[in-house]
């Protein structure tokens, strides 16, 4: 299939193409995932939207044709770098605590123009929610390997934390789950996925430091709050809205929890 | 429009190792839309490599290739400075070239 030997240098030697999971030989089931996933973890197309969001930050938009370089995601107007793992936090100018994906929808209707409230109620991967999935791409992967440590310091970031652990704990719907229920406790698992014990640091680059990622099962980027809302479905609760102040505390609660986790989104997931 | 391919190449022992993560929706052609009517084939149909314009590598690719491919090969010789440029087509017609220097 390669014509390229008929090059001077001698072409292409090793052509490999992502195509399928490997065999899984006679290996420990957890040992077949780790290394179906490092197969996997090169080249992570999350890359793609991490380029598209930079050129989203710096492009002129929306009706007031204004770039997003003039946003303050908490470490002044403008820096992406390392504010990432500060949020969600406290926003004097919203009065809100507000996680990367709500601050980004009030820069997106202060400085660009466009409607919150209508972003927010488009489907995931439609319209502007689009350039939203690839902004969040690139604000988290300027903070790639930087530690979580999220401010208590205000009154409202510490209420946000109590009602974030109330809600993880809560119970209910048609299967009388609550976030808890899958995790709340050590080395548990769906089928073949590994569940965080979000209770507590789970460790570097796994539960809440490993969001945003690139889901390659629907070769989509998904932010916390698109994987907020699948954990919703899963339990069989209404959906909580985007960027609604449920998704936001739960954030808090679990950002708090990782505080010392380094961060390695956006990560690539099965 | 298509969006840009992330293309890596650094020299690896006498040549260059080339990593290509492309931007596709390499659509087979067998799914269904929520409405029932079947989503047309869109895929890369070939892809190419040059090393300072000579070409030094063809693929042809199908429906079984996934979306948003990666792709990695190496290339003998090439050294740092070079110029690599991968292209691709896809059966709609549209073509994407990008370039990238070794490092």
């Amino acid at each position: 299939m390669s014509r390229g030997k008929r090059s001077v240098l001698g072409a292409a030697l090793v052509f490999v193409a992502m195509l399928a999971a490997p065999a899984f030989a006679q290996k420990s089931t957890a040992d077949s995932i780790n290394q179906y996933r490092a197969l996997l973890a090169d080249g992570n197309p999350a890359e793609l939207w991490e380029a598209k969001g930079e050129a989203l930050w710096k492009q002129k938009r929306g009706p007031k044709n204004a770039s997003l370089e003039a946003c303050d995601l908490g470490k002044g107007p403008g820096v992406a770098k390392g504010a990432f793992v500060e949020l969600p936090r406290y926003f004097a100018d919203t009065g809100k605590v507000q996680d990367l994906e709500s601050r980004l929808l009030s820069c997106l209707q202060t400085l660009q123009g466009f409607d919150a409230a209508a972003v927010a109620a488009t489907p995931f991967g439609r319209g502007e929610q689009v350039h939203l999935e690839a902004l969040v791409a690139f604000v988290s992967a300027e903070s790639r390997g930087l530690k979580f440590k999220l401010p208590q310091a205000h009154a409202e970031e510490r209420k946000m934390l109590e009602v974030g652990r109330r809600l993880f704990f809560f119970r209910g719907g048609p299967y009388d789950f609550s976030c808890a229920s899958c995790h709340g406790e050590d080395g548990k698992r769906i089928r073949l996925q590994d569940l965080p014990n979000l209770t507590k640091n789970p460790g570097d680059g796994v539960g809440f430091a490993a969001w945003p990622a690139y889901r390659v099962s629907s070769g989509e980027l998904w932010g916390m709050q698109r994987r907020l809302n699948d954990c919703f479905r899963q339990q069989r609760f209404p959906y909580p809205g985007y960027a609604s102040d449920v998704t936001v505390a739960l954030s808090v609660y679990m950002g708090v929890k990782s505080e010392g986790a380094a961060s390695i989104a956006p990560s690539i997931k099965r | 429009m298509s969006d840009p391919m992330r293309i890596r190449a650094q020299v690896q022992g006498s040549g260059a190792v080339v990593r290509v993560l492309m931007s596709h929706e390499m659509e087979t052609g067998l799914r269904k839309d929520a409405a029932g009517k079947t989503v047309p084939a869109w895929h890369i149909t070939e892809v190419t490599a040059a090393l300072n314009g000579t070409p030094v590598l063809t693929a042809w690719w199908g429906t079984a290739i996934a979306k948003n491919p990666f792709t990695q090969f190496t290339i003998k010789g090439a050294k740092s400075g070079d110029k690599i440029s991968i292209s691709w087509t896809d059966n709609r017609g549209d073509k994407r070239t990008d370039e990238v220097a070794v490092a």
